[in-house]
């Protein structure tokens, strides 16, 4: 048996790898600073840090169990029969045999502008959907190629990886909120009297909201690391499934266009839901510090990796 | 998948599962006795074709390969509308032992390529004297059964193909995931 054809992408993973470690990484420096915080403040900053562990945590679970109500809602699409779009149905029922994958509940969103999404928190409540003007840009081999994209974000559970990874990010966002408003109306007692309560010299208030804001960038920058990996890693899983590359990479370069061609102001409609999409809808930039910033890898690292598929396919 | 895939989001092909086939023959005797669906003596072979050189050179060799012995049976390949590629072996009614020869001949050669992940499934018809049609499907990556009974206009009997269902259990292993009997209208051979 020839194993080398779909020899997975050993590098990816271990950057991958590499990047959950940070993330947890950042999640126990930024935990443990918070205990010693706890531990020198008194109640002041314990209730503020207590309120933003529970908010977070309820926000994190919230988007992660309505995820799939949310994306729907928030795109505006609609789920559709067998009856109502039988080739669309017929192309997925297809590729979950391919992958021997339950199979999702199918939507179309009416809108021109060309994408497709895939969430829910399991493969049981996962939702696919493409919007009308991807179905009208694409031709059937190349719609294939992104559904099979999109379920391999759901067997790569990526929803979940995600939001999970996204929470200490929130918290962080949370607690420097939190803190910021503390630190302008409750702060106040330092100016009454001798102020003892904060220990050492800095306000306890401006150490949280200093520490919530380096973890809130660090995280931020990981987060978004890990999310191109995760569109690398299923365009792979995608591309092998249907043994197409090219007709995934001929999927991405007219949707990348026809984006591209799309007036900002609608684009920036779509900006919130841009995480789940197979192409991101921002104008793609070509500067260097955007890359790093960027929800999706760029084209033409997405191409390059599809045509090295291409290339051990054939071999 | 493990904690451990799903955090590095890797995905293996699933390879497909082959032998299962090899009790279609019991299963159409027992079809046959039973509701008096006779095979057709045709089978398909689908499968997505991966792009490049090395599946289309495996392909050629199979059709090859179907072609050649002294009880060749006409091959014909067809292409879906969804890009599948079906490979339809024709033999007569009582030939189905030769049949599920045939068409295990072009699963072991697309797996023995390395090309199993792309087998989808097979497919062996029966019908009656009164224009019953029925299909048995078999998915590779499952390694279940279902039946498929088209009607005219894209609807199916799901009375005949639950009745099959119930027939053939003790024969075949039916899928029991009713999501996955997915539709193949218009498959080549029903």
């Amino acid at each position: 048996m020839v194993r080398t054809r779909y020899a997975p992408d050993r590098g990816l993973q271990a950057r991958m790898g590499l990047t959950v470690f940070l993330l947890g990484l950042v999640f126990v420096a930024f935990v443990t600073a918070l205990v010693f915080v706890l531990i020198a403040a008194k109640v002041g900053a314990g209730a503020i840090i207590f309120f933003a562990v529970i908010l977070g945590a309820g926000l994190t679970f919230g988007s992660l169990f309505w995820s799939d109500k949310i994306a729907l809602s928030a795109s505006g699409a609609k789920e559709v029969t067998p009856a109502q779009a039988p080739e669309l149905h017929g192309t997925i029922d297809r590729i979950c045999a391919l992958a021997d994958m339950p199979k999702p509940r199918v939507a179309i969103a009416q809108t021109d502008m060309p994408n497709a999404f895939a969430t829910g928190r399991n493969s049981k409540n996962a939702v696919i959907c493409v919007t009308t003007g991807l179905m009208r840009r694409l031709d059937r081999e190349e719609l294939e190629g992104v559904l099979a994209h999109e379920m391999s974000h759901v067997a790569h559970k990526d929803v979940v990886v995600m939001t999970i990874a996204s929470f200490v990010g929130i918290l962080a966002g949370l607690l420097v909120r939190f803190a910021f408003y503390g630190e302008l109306f409750g702060g106040g007692g330092r100016g009454r009297g001798g102020n003892n309560n904060n220990g050492g010299g800095l306000p306890i208030l401006l150490i949280v909201l200093l520490v919530g804001i380096v973890t809130y960038a660090i995280s931020f920058l990981l987060i978004r690391l890990l999310s191109r990996y995760r569109e690398l890693a299923a365009d792979r899983a995608g591309a092998l499934l249907t043994g197409q590359p090219s007709k995934l990479a001929s999927a991405l370069t007219k949707v990348s266009g026809a984006m591209a061609a799309i007036p900002t102001k609608d684009l920036r409609e779509a900006q919130p839901l841009s995480a789940f999409y197979f192409a991101p809808a921002l104008k793609p930039n070509t500067t260097t510090l955007s890359t790093i910033f960027s929800t999706h890898p760029s084209l033409e690292r997405r191409l390059r990796q599809l045509s090295e598929i291409s290339g051990q396919l054939s071999k | 998948m493990g904690f451990l895939d799903t955090l590095l989001g890797r995905s293996k092909p699933v390879q497909p599962k082959l032998d299962a086939l090899f009790s279609l023959p019991t299963a159409a005797i027992t079809l046959q006795a039973a509701m008096g669906l006779t095979p057709t003596g045709t089978g398909s072979v689908c499968f997505r074709p991966a792009e490049g050189r090395a599946f289309h050179d495996i392909e050629s060799e199979v059709r090859e390969l179907l072609a050649m012995g002294p009880e060749a049976a006409p091959v014909e390949v067809t292409k879906d509308s969804y890009g599948f590629t079906w490979l339809v072996c024709k033999h007569t009614s009582d030939e189905m032992e030769a049949l599920v020869t045939d068409l295990h001949a072009v699963n072991t050669s697309l797996a023995d390529g390395g090309f199993g992940p792309q087998l989808l499934c097979t497919l062996v018809g029966f019908g009656d004297d009164r224009g019953r049609k029925l299909g048995i499907v078999y998915l590779y990556k499952r390694g279940t059964f279902y039946p498929f009974a088209p009607l005219s206009g894209e609807h199916r009997d799901n009375a005949l193909e639950l009745e099959v269902r119930g027939q053939v259990g003790g024969d075949l292993k039916i899928e029991p995931d009713l999501s996955r009997w997915f539709p193949v209208w218009g498959a080549p051979g029903l």
